[in-house]
C-alpha cells in the first residue's frame, strides 16, 4: 500500500503495518475532535514516525497515486481541520 | 482510517473533477502537462521568495549585532568615566536588542526550514512532471479509449495529487513569508529610526550625546598628561588640566591661530 507524507512524499508499506497505522490514526481522529493541540501533536507524530520507519521511500519520478494521505508534520490541528473540510486547503 | 482516508479521498475527487472536465483524455493529458509546468514556476519563485525574506531576516540580525555591541562599548565606556547610571541604561538597551535577536533568529531558523522543504518539493515536482511527460506521449502515442482509461487515471492520479502537495506546501511558505516581510519590514522602520529598543520614541542616541559631551574634556585631559609623560615633564600643572576641561568654553586666541601665527615667517601677510 502506498501512503503519502504531505511534504515528504511516499512511502510503501506492507498490509500487515496496517493495523498499527489505523490504531495511531483513530487516536489522531480524536485528537482533531477535542480540539486538543498537544494530544493532537504527539498523535500526528507518532503516526508520522511509525510509518517513516516501517516505510520503504518510492522513487521521486513515480506516478503512483496514494491509498492513503497523511498531513505534514508541521500541520496545526486548524489546518487539518481545514483540509478535512469540504473546501479543503488543496489547490486546483 | 478516518483521517488518512479522508484526506486521500479528498485527493482523489479533485483530480476525479479534473479528469471528468474532458471528453478526450488526451486534452486532459496535455492541458494537465500544462499546469505542470505552472506549477513548477511557481514553486521556484516560492523558493526564491523564501530565500530573499531569509537574507533579509539575516541582514537584520547583523544591524541588531552591531547596534547591540556599540551599546556594550557605551556601557564600558560610561563606566570607566565614572558614570553607572549611563552603563546600566546601556545595557539596558543592549537587553532588549538581544531579546528581538533571538526572536529573529526564531524565524530565520523558519525561514531556512521552509526554503529546505520548498527545495526538495521542486526537485520532486520536477522528476515527476518528466515521467508524467514521457508516459503522456506513449499513452497519445498508442492511443485507443479502451485501452488506456486506466493508464490515463492512474498516471493523471499521481501527478495531480503531487500537485496538490506540492501547491498546499506553496501556499503555506507564502503565508508565513508574509508573516515574516510584515514583521521585517516593522523592524526596519524601528530600526531606521532608531527607536527599535525604546518604544516611547526616544532616540537611542542620547547615550552617546552624554559620552560626548563629558568625553571631550576627559580625552583632553587624559592626552595631555600622556604627552607631558612622553616630555618628561612629571605630572601635569593643575592649570593645563582645567584648561583642558574647558575646551568648550570660547577662548579669546584660537588655539588653530596662534599655531598658525607660529608657523608663520617673517614678512608673510595675514
Amino acid at each position: 500500500m502506498i501512503v503519502r507524507i504531505m511534504g515528504e512524499g511516499q512511502v510503501q508499506i506492507s498490509a500487515e503495518d496496517i493495523a498499527v497505522l489505523n490504531e495511531l490514526d483513530n487516536e489522531l481522529e480524536a485528537a482533531i475532535e477535542v480540539g486538543d493541540e498537544p494530544v493532537f501533536r504527539t498523535k500526528l507524530h507518532a503516526l508520522l514516525d511509525k510509518v517513516r520507519q516501517v516505510g520503504k521511500a518510492l522513487p521521486d519520478d513515480s506516478l503512483e497515486p496514494s491509498e492513503l494521505i497523511l498531513p505534514p508534520a508541521d500541520a496545526s490541528i486548524e489546518e487539518v481541520r481545514e483540509m478535512l473540510g469540504d473546501q479543503g486547503l488543496i489547490p486546483g | 482510517m478516518s483521517v488518512m482516508k479522508r484526506l486521500s479521498m479528498i485527493f482523489k475527487s479533485k483530480a476525479n473533477k479534473a479528469l471528468d472536465k474532458m471528453e478526450d483524455p488526451r486534452e486532459t493529458l496535455d492541458y494537465s502537462y500544462q499546469r505542470q509546468l505552472e506549477l513548477l514556476q511557481k514553486v521556484r519563485r516560492g523558493v526564491a521568495d523564501v530565500a530573499t525574506s531569509r537574507k533579509r531576516v539575516e541582514l537584520q540580525i547583523t544591524g541588531l549585532e552591531k547596534t547591540a555591541q556599540r551599546y556594550e562599548d557605551q556601557g564600558r565606556k560610561a563606566l570607566s568615566v565614572g558614570r553607572e547610571d549611563l552603563a546600566r541604561e546601556a545595557l539596558q538597551r543592549r537587553s532588549n536588542l538581544q531579546a528581538q535577536m533571538a526572536d529573529l533568529k526564531v524565524q530565520h531558523d523558519n525561514l531556512q526550514a521552509e526554503e529546505e522543504k520548498l527545495t526538495t518539493a521542486s526537485q520532486r515536482l520536477q522528476a515527476k512532471v518528466d515521467a508524467f511527460r514521457t508516459k503522456k506521449e506513449t499513452i497519445k502515442a498508442t492511443y485507443t479509449a479502451a485501452e488506456a482509461q486506466t493508464r490515463i487515471n492512474e498516471a493523471f492520479s499521481g501527478i495531480s495529487e503531487e500537485m496538490g502537495d506540492v501547491g498546499l506546501a506553496i501556499q503555506r511558505a507564502e503565508d508565513k513569508t508574509a508573516q515574516m516581510q510584515a514583521r521585517a519590514g516593522a523592524i526596519d522602520e524601528l530600526l531606521a529610526s532608531g527607536a527599535l529598543d525604546d518604544f516611547t520614541g526616544t532616540r537611542g542616541d542620547d547615550i552617546q550625546a552624554e559620552l560626548d559631551r563629558m568625553g571631550g574634556g576627559m580625552d583632553v585631559e587624559l592626552e595631555l598628561a600622556r604627552m607631558k609623560a612622553e616630555l618628561g615633564q612629571g605630572p601635569a600643572p593643575r592649570s593645563a588640566i582645567e584648561q583642558g576641561q574647558q575646551q568648550a568654553q570660547p577662548q579669546p586666541q584660537q588655539h588653530g591661530q596662534s599655531n598658525t601665527q607660529q608657523l608663520r615667517q617673517p614678512g608673510e601677510g595675514a
